[in-house]
């Protein structure tokens, strides 16, 4: 079985998905991810699926899993650079990836998740002082 | 109709679900399809892939090349001798699931492709049987 490689960067973890998984190695990536989350208590995760030209129902539910598990584990996850015929084949598939943010690119991912971070810890700060 | 080529794959594990990916994807490049139709009936092909290697024990897929006055389409037949599905008017409601799937396979699968057809006999096995035209909607 395949590994995805997971990248810490500061408080996030980055993953580039670049081979066609079979369903073993995605729910490889998914169990991975949970517990890198929990060891570098990470903030965000950042899944780029630029390179995947197929999004199926497995896939799709890998991915809102993961943004499921992360959310309980108090992490933003976001998926960026999804192809348009990807996109246009999973809102026919039926599938709606709930819970899922997405973002065009790597950079404005990153720009989503800095922004969170930079959100949640506004409002610890302001806890603090009242 | 004509058919122009044909071939039979065995799709047994889940990594033969990741050939018949690229498989297919092939046939439909080959075909000229553009790239959104070469993704829809790919993403179809996965999940009726993955359906055959879950519930049906595995199968074959027959791919064949169609040519029908002019107008070029790919057939995909996946044929396994599983347990069959008792209610397929159940299967394909979109939810429909007897294991641990999302239950958009069969439904998602039929409205990604321009033809779709489904026979199942319980205890003897399923065969889906897909088609898409080039510059089908």
């Amino acid at each position: 079985m395949e590994r995805i490689p997971i990248l810490k960067m500061g408080r996030f973890l980055l993953v580039s998905i670049q081979i066609d998984m079979d369903d073993r190695t995605a729910l490889g990536l998914q169990d991975d991810l949970t517990e890198q989350i929990v060891k570098h208590n990470a903030k965000g995760v950042l899944i780029d699926i630029s390179s995947l030209d197929v999004v199926d129902s497995f896939i799709g539910r890998m991915l809102a899993n993961i943004a499921a598990m992360a959310s309980i584990l108090d992490a933003d996850t976001v998926v960026v650079g999804m192809q348009p015929a990807v996109a246009i084949t999973l809102v026919e598939l039926g599938l709606s990836l709930k819970g899922v943010r997405s973002a065009l690119n790597i950079e404005r991912g990153m720009e989503l998740l800095q922004a969170n971070v930079a959100e949640a810890e506004g409002m610890a700060g302001g806890d603090l002082e009242e | 109709m004509g058919i122009s080529k044909s071939e039979t794959i065995p799709v047994r594990s889940s990594a033969e679900v990741v050939s018949v990916r690229h498989v297919v994807r092939k046939w439909a490049v080959d075909l000229g399809f553009s790239l959104i139709e070469q993704t829809k009936i790919v993403t179809a092909a996965s999940e009726l892939a993955r359906n055959m290697v879950d519930y049906g024990g595995g199968g074959n897929l027959r791919l064949e090349a169609l040519e029908d006055g002019g107008r070029r389409g790919l057939r995909l037949t996946f044929e396994d001798k599983g347990p069959g599905i008792a209610d397929v008017e159940q299967a394909l409601r979109d939810g429909f699931t007897s294991g641990s799937g999302m239950g958009l396979g069969l439904g998602g699968a039929r409205r990604l492709a321009n033809e779709f057809s489904i026979d199942s006999k319980p205890g003897e096995g399923t065969r889906v049987t897909i088609a898409r035209w080039k510059g089908g909607s």
